[in-house]
Formats: C-alpha cells, sequence, structure tokens
C-alpha cells in the first residue's frame, strides 16, 4: 500500500469527525487511511444516546457511514493503531501507524463462542465503567467492524486459551504482536476530538466520591436501552429511580482553574438531558444551575420547551460545592444563587455535572507528529495538516461535520498542490 | 440475460445447527433453479470464497445466491461488481437462526417454523435475483465548474477554495462590488488565538485573491434568471444588466447569506424614536466611517448601552439566536471605549453567549473598565430631550430596577435567511374532484414550503427554490449530514444556511464546496450522491402507460422530475437520489430500477408459500426500511432476542417507495397481515429520504379500498415507526401484531 508518492490522505481518529473527513475525501474519489486507537469506529458519539435537538439515535446516521465506508474501495482503516511517526511535508508524508493486537483476525465472524466461554470479567470502557463485560468482547452491540477483541488482560492465561478453543473459525491468534505499517500520504487530517473533563478535579463537586454524583457522558449511557440500565435513568448507588435531579453547568468550563473556554454543547445537552428525565419521569422536578444558557441557533427551541416545563427550574447561579447524606447518599447541592445572593440547599437524588470538551491533544499528540497546538492543546491548521472537528474547537455534531468536510477539501487541496 | 444461479449456503455461526441444510439445498436446487448449490462452514472465509469466484469463471455461475449472514456483515467479502454478476444475499443468521433460538436447549433441534422461514426467505432471495438485471450507469457529458451564489465571505470562499481544489467557480454577486455583508464591518471579532484583540475584517484580502484567480469568472451586479437542468448539466441565465449570460455549470453552492432583522419593527425598544436608538449594524456604518458620535448632533460618546437579543429569541420575532449578535455587541463596545477611554458601556443580555474559545474575548471585555455587563430585562427605553435615551431595566444580576441614561443606544438585531424573503410559491390546486378519503390522506402530509426568494430560480417542477426546513432556513435538518438539501446538487453554506459568523461561514464554505466537488465527480461516473452514494441504478420510465397521473413528479422528494405540457413525467436522473419514491407512487407501476422493481418486490411476495388454514400456521409480511428497520431487526438476533417464525421480511430501500399493490398481492395471497417498518417522520423526521416514511403512511391510508374490494379487516395492515436503537421493541411490536391477526383470524383467500 505504500505508493511512490502519497496522494492520499490519513486521517488520525475515527469518531464523526474523522470518519466524515475520511468518507467525504474518498467519495471525491481520493484514497485515506483511518487510524483509530479504539477497537471500534464511530469514537465518543456512538456512547451518545440521543443526539440534539432531534432526539434521534447516532446509530442511525453512523449506520450509512459504515455502509458508505464498506462500499467504498479507496477508504483503508486501521482500528486499535496509533501514528508513532511521521516525515515528510505536505504533499508527501511518510507514516508509520503501529497497530496493536487484537488477538483475533479478520475470520471472525462476531459468533460470541469466545464470549460463552470467557469467565473473566473487566469494566467496560464503552460504559464508562458502569458495568462489566466478558474480556472476550464485542465492544459494543453495534461495533463496527463486527469484530471481537480479547481483552490483554488475559492474555497469557488459560482463559485465553478457552476461548481460542471455542473459535470455530481460527479466529483468534494469541500470538498477536504489534504490526507496523508504511504509509505514505499528502496530507493528514487530525481528528482526535476529545475527552471529558475529569471531573474529580473539582474537588468541592464529589465527584467520584459520592455516587449519585455523575457526568453527562454517562447519563447518555444511562439513557441509552443498549446500557449498563437498560434505558432506565436510575441511582448508581441504589438503582432507585430519581425524583429530584440537578444538573450543574460548567462544571470546570469558563474557569481559568479548569478549562478557561466555554464547551458550546453543554448547555442544549443538558436542555436534552432534561427532557430524557422528565419524559422518564413525569413528577420529577429538575433544577439546572448556570452562568449563561448557550442553547445556539434553533436549539433555541430546546430551551423554549423546557422553559415552559413548570417542573424545571432554570436558575442563574454556581454551584459552590456539592456533599452527600452519608446513609442514602442523596447529594446536597449548595449554590450561590446569583438574582439574591443567598446560597441554597436542594436536596438532590442524582446530580449531573455537565462537564466539557477537553481536547484529546491537551493531554496525548499522536508521538512523531509535529504539531501546532493553542495554549488549550486545540489543534491549528498548517501547511498539510489540519484539524477537523472538536480536536480543533469545542462543537457540536452538525457544526463537527461541517468542520470535517471542510478538512477533507483541504487535505485533497494538499494533493493537488504539490 | 441468461441467468446461471448458483447457490451458496453458509452453515456457520450456528446455522447449520438451527437449520436441515440438505433440505434447504433442495430448496435451492428446486424452486430457486440454482444449477449448483454449495454448503460451506464459513462462507466468508479465503477458501469459500476462492471456489465461488472458480465457479464464476469455469461454470459460468452469473448470479450468486449467498445464504448466509445479514447483508451487513461481511459486505466486503460477498462485494461483486454489479455490473458483472448479481448477487443477493438471504440473511439466515441474524433474522432467521439467531432471532429463533430455542432458549435452554443445547442441542438445538431444527424448529419447522423456522426452517420454513428459511425456504421461504430462500425463496424468496432467488425471486430477486430472477427479476433483477445487471447495473449499467447512466452515462451523460458531465460539466465540472461550480456555481457560486454570493459574493459575500462564503461565497468568495467557496470560489477561491473551489479553484485551490482545481475546479473552475463562476461566481454571482448582485452588488456591484464584492464583500456582501462583511463589507459593512468595520473590524471583526477575533477568531484565532488567542482570542483578545480585534481583527481586520478578512473580505478584502479575499476579494484581492479572488480578483487574481483565473479559475473563477466573477458576475457583478448580477443576478440568476433561470437555472435549468441537472447535476452534470445545469444551464444558469445570468441577468446583467440588459444582457443574459448563460453559463454551463455542474453543481452548485447557495451563499446568499443574510438580512439583518428589519429594527423597524423593534419600536417597543425605541428604534425610530431617536436618531440615537441604532442597530448594530448601523453602529459598524458608523465606525467604519470613523464617526463614532452620536447621531443627533455628533456629540462625544460618553455613554453606550446595548441592549441583546433585540428581536431575537422571542416568538414575536425570530424565535431562535443567530448566534453572532453577543459577540458583535462585545466587539463594539470595544470600538466605543476606544474611541473615548472615559467612556461607559452598558450591555444588557439575557444569556451572554460567547461560545467556545470566544470565552477569550468576553472576558478581555470583562476586564475592561467602564464596561457593565448586565443579565437584565428591558423595562422601557425613553428618548429624552436633551437628545439622550433612559433606558429601564430589571436587573437580574442585582434583583432590582435600574434606570441608565445613555448617549446611544445599540439593538444587537438577529439575521434572517435570505431565502425566507419572499412570497410562498403555492401548489396548483388539484384538478381532480375533492372526494373524502383524498382530503384525510392529504392532511397526513406536511406540505414543502418554497419561498420564492428570488435567488435560484430553478426551472423544476416543484418550484423555484429550494424547500424551506424552519424559520425560513434550508438547512438539511440531518445532524450527520447537515448539507443535504431537497435538491441535488444544490449545497447551502454561510448564514443563509443557519445562523453563523465568518469563521464558521468560511469552514461552511469549504465543507460545501467539497460536496459540489463530490457531486460532479460521483455524477460523472453515473453514480448517486448521499444517501445512497454511489448506487449506479436509476429509475426508468415505461411511458407507453403513463397516464399523466403526476403522482411521481409531485411526491419525489427531490424534485427529481420536470413535466410536459401534457403532464408526462420528464426525469432528470441526475437529481435522482435513488430512494424509489416514485416507484412507490406510480399506479400503473411503470417505474423500475435494473435492481429494484414493483414486480421483483411482488414476485419476492409470490414466492412465500402460505400453508393451509387447518396448519394454523399465520404467514405475516414484514417490508422494513433498509437502513434503520433492517439493521434494528438484526440487532435482535445479534442480541439473542426473538420474535415469531411466521414473519417474512423484505428490506425496502425507503417505505416510500412502498407500492400498495404489494398489499394486494400479500393479502390475495392468503398473507395474513403485512408490518411496515419505516422510520419516524413528522417534524423531527428521521427519514433520510425526507418525505420517503410520510409517503408511505399517506398512501396507506389509502389502503382501505383494497381492503374493501377483498373484504378484509384494516387491522390486517399495521405501520409502525421504528428507530433504529429501537430493537429492543422489536419482539413486542411482533408479537403484538401476530395476537391481533390471530384475533382476525386467518385470511381467507388462503389457497386461492
Amino acid at each position: 500500500m505504500a505508493e511512490e508518492r502519497g496522494q492520499g490522505v490519513l486521517v488520525i481518529g475515527a469518531g464523526i469527525a474523522g470518519l466524515t473527513a475520511a468518507i467525504e475525501a474518498a467519495e471525491v474519489g481520493v484514497p485515506v487511511f483511518i487510524v483509530e486507537k479504539e477497537p471500534y469506529l464511530g469514537g465518543r458519539v456512538v456512547r451518545f444516546d440521543q443526539y440534539f435537538p432531534k432526539f434521534c439515535p447516532p446509530s442511525c446516521g453512523m449506520e450509512i457511514n459504515f455502509r458508505r465506508i464498506k462500499a467504498n474501495p479507496l477508504i483503508r482503516y486501521f482500528t486499535m493503531a496509533e501514528v508513532v511517526e511521521v516525515k515528510g511535508m505536505e504533499g508527501d508524508f511518510q507514516v508509520k501507524v503501529r497497530i496493536n493486537p487484537r488477538y483475533v483476525n479478520e475470520r471472525c465472524t462476531a459468533c460470541g463462542k469466545c464470549g460463552e466461554v470467557c469467565q473473566t470479567e473487566i469494566p467496560d470502557p464503552f460504559n464508562y465503567g458502569m458495568k462489566n463485560i466478558k474480556a472476550a468482547y464485542l465492544p459494543h452491540e453495534m461495533a463496527f467492524p463486527m469484530r471481537y477483541v480479547l481483552a490483554p488482560e488475559i492474555i497469557g492465561t488459560q482463559e485465553a486459551l478457552r476461548c481460542r478453543e471455542a473459535c470455530p473459525y481460527g479466529a483468534i491468534e494469541l500470538e498477536m504482536a504489534p504490526v507496523t505499517v508504511d504509509l505514505r500520504v499528502a496530507s493528514i487530517v487530525v481528528a482526535t476530538g476529545w475527552e471529558p473533563y475529569d471531573a474529580t478535579r473539582m474537588e468541592n463537586l464529589a465527584f467520584g466520591k459520592a455516587p449519585n454524583v455523575i457526568t453527562n457522558v454517562m447519563m447518555e449511557r444511562l439513557h441509552a436501552a443498549n446500557g449498563p440500565t437498560q434505558g432506565k435513568v436510575l441511582r448508581p448507588s441504589d438503582g432507585k429511580p430519581p425524583h429530584t435531579v440537578v444538573f450543574c453547568q460548567c462544571a470546570g468550563q469558563r474557569d481559568e482553574n479548569h478549562l478557561r473556554f466555554c464547551s458550546r454543547v453543554c448547555c442544549s445537552a443538558t436542555l436534552k438531558q432534561v427532557q430524557y428525565v422528565r419524559k422518564q419521569y413525569p413528577d420529577s422536578q429538575v433544577y439546572v444551575y448556570y452562568i449563561d444558557l448557550r442553547a445556539l441557533g434553533r436549539n433555541e427551541d430546546l430551551l423554549s420547551a423546557v422553559q415552559a416545563d413548570p417542573n424545571v427550574h432554570l436558575i442563574k447561579g454556581k454551584v459552590a460545592r456539592i456533599t452527600e447524606d452519608p446513609v442514602r447518599h442523596d447529594p446536597i447541592v449548595e449554590a450561590e444563587i446569583t438574582a439574591s445572593g443567598k446560597i441554597s440547599r436542594t436536596m438532590a437524588d442524582l446530580v449531573v455535572l455537565a462537564t466539557g470538551m477537553m481536547p484529546t491533544t491537551a493531554q496525548e499528540r499522536p508521538s512523531g507528529i509535529q504539531l501546532n497546538c493553542d495554549e488549550d492543546g486545540f489543534v491549528l491548521d498548517a501547511a498539510g495538516v489540519y484539524g477537523a472537528g472538536c480536536a480543533k474547537k469545542p462543537m457540536e455534531v452538525s457544526a463537527t461535520v461541517q468542520d470535517a468536510t471542510s478538512a477533507a477539501l483541504k487535505a485533497i487541496q494538499s494533493a493537488v498542490r504539490r | 440475460m441468461d441467468r446461471k444461479i448458483g447457490a451458496y449456503l453458509c452453515t456457520g455461526c450456528a446455522i447449520g445447527d438451527g437449520l436441515d441444510m440438505e433440505q434447504l439445498a433442495k430448496v435451492a436446487k428446486g424452486d430457486c433453479k440454482a444449477v449448483l448449490c454449495r454448503t460451506s462452514e464459513m462462507l466468508c472465509g479465503p477458501e469459500a470464497l476462492a471456489l465461488i469466484k472458480q465457479d464464476m469463471a469455469s461454470e459460468g455461475i452469473n448470479a450468486l445466491l449467498i445464504a448466509a449472514c445479514s447483508p451487513r456483515a461481511k459486505t466486503e467479502a460477498f462485494c461483486f461488481d454489479p455490473r458483472e454478476v448479481l448477487v443477493e444475499r438471504v440473511n439466515l443468521r441474524e433474522q432467521v437462526v439467531w432471532s429463533h433460538r430455542q432458549p435452554g436447549t443445547e442441542a438445538q433441534k431444527v424448529d419447522e417454523d423456522v426452517q420454513m422461514m428459511a425456504e421461504d426467505q430462500l425463496r424468496m432471495g432467488a425471486a430477486r435475483l430472477q427479476n433483477m438485471e445487471l447495473l449499467v450507469p447512466y452515462s451523460e457529458e458531465i460539466n465540472k465548474r461550480i456555481l457560486v451564489l454570493g459574493g459575500g465571505v462564503t461565497g468568495m470562499t467557496a470560489a477561491l477554495e473551489a479553484a485551490k481544489a482545481g475546479y473552475e467557480a463562476v461566481l454571482v454577486e448582485r452588488e456591484a462590488g464584492l464583500g456582501g455583508f462583511a463589507a459593512r464591518l468595520f473590524k471583526q471579532y477575533p477568531e484565532a488565538p488567542p482570542y483578545r484583540e480585534l481583527e481586520e475584517p478578512v473580505w478584502e484580502r479575499l476579494a484581492e485573491s479572488l480578483k487574481r484567480e483565473s479559475r473563477v469568472s466573477i458576475h457583478c451586479s448580477s443576478s440568476i434568471e433561470r437555472i435549468e437542468g441537472a447535476p452534470g448539466m445545469f444551464q444558469a441565465f445570468i441577468r446583467k444588466g440588459e444582457e443574459v449570460i448563460q453559463e454551463k455549470v455542474g453543481s452548485i453552492v447557495l451563499a446568499t447569506g443574510f438580512e439583518p432583522y428589519d429594527p423597524n419593527r423593534l419600536g417597543h425598544l425605541g428604534y425610530g424614536k431617536s436618531p440615537n436608538v441604532i442597530t448594530t449594524v448601523e453602529m459598524e456604518d458608523l465606525a467604519r466611517a470613523g464617526n463614532l458620535s452620536r447621531p443627533s448632533d455628533g456629540g462625544k460618546l460618553q455613554s453606550v448601552a446595548f441592549v441583546l437579543c433585540a428581536g431575537s429569541r422571542d416568538q414575536e420575532h425570530l424565535p431562535y439566536c443567530s448566534t453572532v449578535c453577543c459577540m458583535t455587541a462585545l466587539k463594539q463596545a470595544m470600538y466605543v471605549r476606544e474611541g473615548n477611554p472615559d467612556s461607559k458601556v452598558f450591555v444588557f443580555y439575557k444569556d451572554l453567549r460567547s461560545p467556545g474559545q470566544y470565552e477569550n474575548f468576553y472576558r478581555r471585555v470583562q476586564e475592561e473598565e467602564g464596561v457593565f455587563l448586565s443579565k437584565a430585562q428591558i423595562v422601557k427605553v425613553e428618548p429624552q430631550e436633551d437628545g439622550s435615551v433612559l433606558v429601564e431595566v430589571e436587573d437580574q444580576l442585582m434583583g432590582e430596577r435600574v434606570q441608565v441614561k445613555v448617549d446611544l443606544l445599540v439593538l444587537a438585531t438577529g439575521m434572517v435567511p435570505r431565502t425566507s424573503l419572499g412570497e410562498e410559491a403555492k401548489e396548483e390546486p388539484k384538478e381532480e374532484a375533492p372526494d373524502k378519503k383524498q382530503d384525510i390522506a392529504s392532511q397526513l402530509l406536511i406540505p414543502t414550503r418554497i419561498i420564492r426568494s428570488n435567488t435560484l430560480n430553478l426551472a423544476y417542477r416543484q418550484g423555484p427554490e429550494l424547500p424551506e426546513l424552519k424559520y425560513g432556513f434550508p438547512d438539511s435538518h440531518f445532524i450527520c449530514f447537515p448539507y443535504e438539501t431537497r435538491r441535488t446538487g444544490i449545497y447551502a453554506a454561510g448564514p443563509v444556511r443557519a445562523p453563523m459568523d465568518v469563521a464558521f461561514s468560511q469552514e461552511d464554505a469549504r465543507g460545501a464546496v467539497l460536496k459540489a466537488i463530490q457531486c460532479v465527480e460521483l455524477t460523472a461516473q453515473g453514480k448517486a450522491v448521499h444517501p445512497r452514494a454511489g448506487d449506479m441504478s436509476y429509475p426508468e420510465l415505461f411511458m407507453q402507460r403513463c397516464t399523466q397521473c403526476k403522482r411521481c413528479t409531485e411526491e419525489c422528494p427531490f424534485g427529481m422530475y420536470n413535466e410536459d405540457e401534457k403532464g408526462n413525467p420528464l426525469p432528470n436522473p441526475t437529481r435522482c437520489r435513488r430512494c424509489s419514491v416514485c416507484m412507490g407512487s406510480c399506479p400503473e407501476r411503470i417505474i423500475s430500477f435494473k435492481d429494484y422493481s414493483v414486480g421483483m418486490i411482488g414476485s419476492m411476495i409470490k414466492a412465500i408459500e402460505v400453508p393451509d388454514e387447518t396448519e394454523e400456521k399465520p404467514r405475516i409480511l414484514v417490508l422494513a426500511c433498509e437502513n434503520d428497520a433492517y439493521p434494528a431487526l438484526d440487532m435482535v438476533g445479534i442480541r439473542g432476542g426473538s420474535y415469531n417464525p411466521f414473519v417474512r421480511i423484505i428490506p425496502l430501500r425507503c417505505l416510500g417507495s412502498l407500492n400498495l399493490i404489494w398489499i394486494a398481492d400479500a393479502l390475495s395471497k392468503g398473507i395474513d397481515g403485512v408490518l411496515l417498518l419505516g422510520c419516524k417522520h413528522g417534524e423531527d423526521y428521521q427519514c433520510h429520504m425526507a418525505k420517503g416514511s410520510e409517503l408511505a403512511n399517506y398512501r396507506l391510508a389509502k389502503v382501505s379500498e383494497t381492503l374493501d374490494r377483498l373484504a378484509l379487516e384494516s387491522s390486517r395492515i399495521r405501520v409502525e415507526q421504528i428507530e433504529i436503537s429501537d430493537y429492543h421493541r422489536i419482539p413486542s411490536i411482533m408479537e403484538e401484531f401476530l395476537e391481533t391477526i390471530q384475533e382476525v383470524g386467518p385470511n381467507p383467500y388462503k389457497g386461492f
């Protein structure tokens, strides 16, 4: 696959940004290589239950995107892979990609026999550890590629041998070692996305200590029919339905000590999640503490819908401290109400922290690649290397798709220019 | 063509455990007329695939009946060129064996009903193969130039970026000069780190580069008189004064921008009552003219107040947020402060929206002495005799009423898409006499609104402009696919599509250009664009039987058909998205694709064996949307769920391709019920063909005629809206429908 000179595009990251950039470029007729660190394509969005403002499932658009990939021989993708070296310049980059062992080869039919015999369980990364899964697993029900993974934890154990024995298709290869692939491309799209900001870093908000204080990304899994609670929003401590739910906006965002910027999406995401709660529990009471409610563009309709609900209380104020009742694990939210200057105290059943988007590149950058980043770690465009989606700026899904389509054009221009 | 069917049956993934494969092979060679039939424990393995290729080479097999897993699985393994070989995949794994496992039995024995299901699905697959033809892509001479409408920042970026990718562009601007709204700006708010200082407007640089770009031809003081044709072969008639210039182009970027909201409707905020109440647009004009002073007397600006959301986020005016006004006001606050360091600036907001990294600029303004920002509700605005303006607000930070007297009050007004300005294009009244059933059915359809904004002036049967989505924006409504409009080859970008600022508009322009380029490249190969990108089939019409009923020309969600004066449909295949809605709409069944037709689905239905009513084995036909319902059905099997084995499943390109004859075919054959699974329709529709599932619902409202004629109960037909993630609902939907069917009793047409 290494060509004389690169004509194609390397896309790092296969979330909605990377997939879009890759597919859009390939449908123009350009060869594309996708490098994804997870064992599946789809990134962060496949862990969302519904998109705002339509309350529609991300898997619907993903199905189309995966079909486009399957139908297009110009797209090659590598999962469990990372870029380890980049040399050259715009028009001709030489790239080394390391593919880490999955211990399952392409003969896998996802028949599930290995999972049936495997007894070891590991925390499910797809569900943010909110449940356990077998160590021989399909990353999630609708995973693409639909191929199992063996967790490295069981390699070298009897368990792994049992899994291999159970496979009727010779798909389990315990000797699998990392493989390095050389690529030559004209340009690179960096679509490494975002990580939820680590909520344990805000000690006053009790995340990680009080079980009924969760983050907005966990809320998505709780509401998902294929999540740990089969789609019922339940308290992690006791599995009971919540009555009073508090959303805490800007949990780290717009804060010099954490994320200086606004993540742009969290207000709309909360307005969506408020409706998750209200639709499941008609008697529930919901409180939202915010600095500003930023429902941009047509998402204002989401805000109007929530404002019309008498059981939702939108309060300008800052959550100062969350503690919990040590016996019942009910979170107690203390907030400074802007209008009165007073401190309010709310006994809640569940607290959702609207944590922000931290660019993945703020913590780890693809090694061997000279990336231009701003102070917050967001990728800046350079000759032949283009950011796409949340690697570049915080943005919602539709803006990400728009931005990634733009990145696809820039990547193609690099190939034309050389 | 002379078909030689090879049947390939996979026994792997528990298929062989749950089915009698020998019996299945007999059906393949018998009813399915396969000249050879092979079974394999791993049909997707390289060994079996090599054997299939060998059979094609040595045995002349040219039609593959592959009975294994879902076509969604192992797609690459069973991928053959549809121009050279016919392929049909029968889903034995997910939809037959896995979704009908006997719980608790270790040694699975073959269930008679599951076996019958597998045999029927195989027969149905063979019927499909028998009715399929090799694809021949539509070929025409394709023009790859890109027409850009609008010479503002979005349009200029689009034309320039198209040229940088090696494509010629034609830019049409109605004003004498380039720049659009951006040409009115004094400064721009920062778009790059550290997001703290005001920047020079980008439009001048863009205009300069554009003039040097030989691949772009620019027509200023021009407008579009008419656009005829279709992707790859549009003819644009451009009026420039007395002259009409004709340009051939392949695809179009619509970048006609916005108008500021009409401030004359903001009398309650003091507009029109004093020269010292102006809009943010007028504020730019003052600043650009170097004349930042009080309009009434040229006095120095000692105090200025900004009212945000002036006519925005307001059901009486613009219900949406324009996303840029907060930042614009913050920028203008800096104009005032830079013009007069002693000035005071008050900013009254509902919510201060400085999204993303713009927060840095907000912080910069907060640091500025003399700027006071407050969440406040405006109580009244009163111009004073001394020329100042009194503003009284309910301050929600202080919890009290506050009055300020300012030299200038600036209203931050929102964006109105240019496409929303004009009269609504009305459908000509239907000729047929109004009948009651027709009326009820029509109510099920959400009318498509097209506003005569004098922008594109398409010579299309369905109207001259892009259909509006909401609030006048011609947006796609698809979160995952924001560039999809309902007119193929025409991509909206910039604030005409959704409210956005300069930086976002430039990225949006690049994205739209990429889609425009993709459209001409795919069209040149005879392939469809999104969402069936790459599909080489297209509709062919058997015109001798056309009755000029106009259903196809009216119902196509993408405006593919024009019409001649007699009412005959005139197809424009490069506009076609291959949804097959027209095929479903046609009562004469004259519209077919080489690999998808009314007759084909009909023959699949006829291939179902219907047992005698004494056997008490009901039969239910399930017609399922291929993109959402069909994967959801797969998921039931993948999750180990189950439903009754009396169903027979046929995937449809879109539920909108449903032709009512299929219902008649099924019922007159003795099938007891028909279950239709399609996408959500209505305001938040999820149908990727925009109107498909809605149209299917509309057609079904008329199915009672068929039922009445056959003297059958209407409960035999059910339509369910289902999302791809709704797979947990499927077993209960199936069971409830089966119960209903059992209550109604067997279809009396069995055995006829």
